[in-house]
């Protein structure tokens, strides 16, 4: 019988103990890439303003900010940071995907699972430090305590969507490629990688604003 | 019953069952974002000026609705290519 592998991950070596798979070395290329292209663009903002990098680096931040502080209601630079990274961490991820023989990191479960389990602990993170332990946890209680299974279903059961989200459209984005390339193979599967690419745009896009809002809820805590 | 026929039941089965999961998540989820759709589309011609809010809005809540025919697409895949019953049985 002809396996696909949809949620294996191949095993390229063994370091000792520790088995490197596709997937750890394509997520470990794509924050390489991006580490040097910050550091290109922190040189083009420093050394040469006015210049196609810093108009560059100028729009993308510009574009993060006014996105968390619509969503959140006032500018919050730390948030800012922290959603604009993994919207570009996945965006860049779809973008290797489209590399022949390349896998999207993101059509791993567990990769996905590490980015929304970052979420599930930045929400309190971000709630206690505004807000203080206390001021923090109270909202556990309210509007009244009997919510507070709900509560703490609704951060797991949201950290599960977050994840099981993100890794089936870059799956079936994927799956559906491999499909093609092995019933027609040329020139046919060209668009729906490009429908692949704009719907992992469009998947980081959401990452980055359910982030935003998951973590700016908490920020806001009691607020309202 | 023996074991090979009972592995080729439960392969039958899965193949169906991962079609129908398919079909019936992406059925529910394609109403759910034609309603959303609709919505959006009359929110942004009432209020033109409030046309970038509503369009983020509107891809969040597209999200949250597809993730449910996403879920029924992982469980139909799972089916499909990672039975746990295909294969597991002891014969």
């Amino acid at each position: 019988m002809n396996r696909v592998e949809v949620f294996a991950d191949p095993v390229l070596l063994k370091l000792g103990p520790v088995p490197l798979t596709q997937t750890m070395v394509t997520t470990i290329a794509v924050s390489l890439a991006m580490v040097a292209f910050a550091a290109a663009l922190r040189f083009g903002i420093t050394r040469r303003p006015g210049k196609t990098l810093d108009i560059l680096a100028g729009m993308a931040f510009e574009f993060l900010d006014r996105l968390v502080t619509d969503v959140v209601g006032r500018p919050s630079p730390r948030l800012t940071i922290f959603s604009g990274t993994l919207f570009f961490f996945i965006a860049s991820c779809s973008i290797i995907g489209q590399l022949p023989g390349v896998r999207t990191p993101t059509a791993n479960l567990a990769t996905t699972s590490a980015l929304a389990i970052l979420v599930f602990l930045a929400v309190p993170a971000a709630g206690i430090y505004t807000k203080g332990v206390w001021g923090y946890i109270r909202h556990y209680f309210r509007p009244n305590p009997i919510l507070f299974p709900l509560h703490v279903i609704s951060e797991l059961s949201r950290t599960l969507a977050l994840s099981v989200r993100l890794f089936g459209n870059m799956m079936s984005g994927h799956l559906i490629v491999a499909l093609l390339v092995a019933l027609v193979g040329v020139l046919v599967p060209t668009p729906l990688m490009a429908l692949d690419l704009l719907i992992g745009f469009l998947q980081a896009y959401i990452f980055a604003v359910l982030t935003t809002v998951y973590v700016g809820a908490a920020i806001r805590v009691g607020e309202e | 019953m023996n074991h090979e026929a009972l592995q080729t039941y439960i392969a039958m089965v899965s193949i169906a069952a991962a079609g129908l999961t398919t079909a019936l998540g992406a059925m529910g989820a394609a109403l759910g974002e034609s309603r959303i759709g609709a919505a959006s589309m009359d929110a942004i011609a009432r209020q033109p000026d409030e046309g970038a809010t509503i369009t983020r809005n509107l891809f969040v809540a597209l999200a949250m609705v597809e993730s449910t025919a996403i879920f029924c697409l992982v469980v139909g895949l799972i089916l499909l290519f990672a039975n746990p019953f295909v294969g597991g049985a002891t014969g």
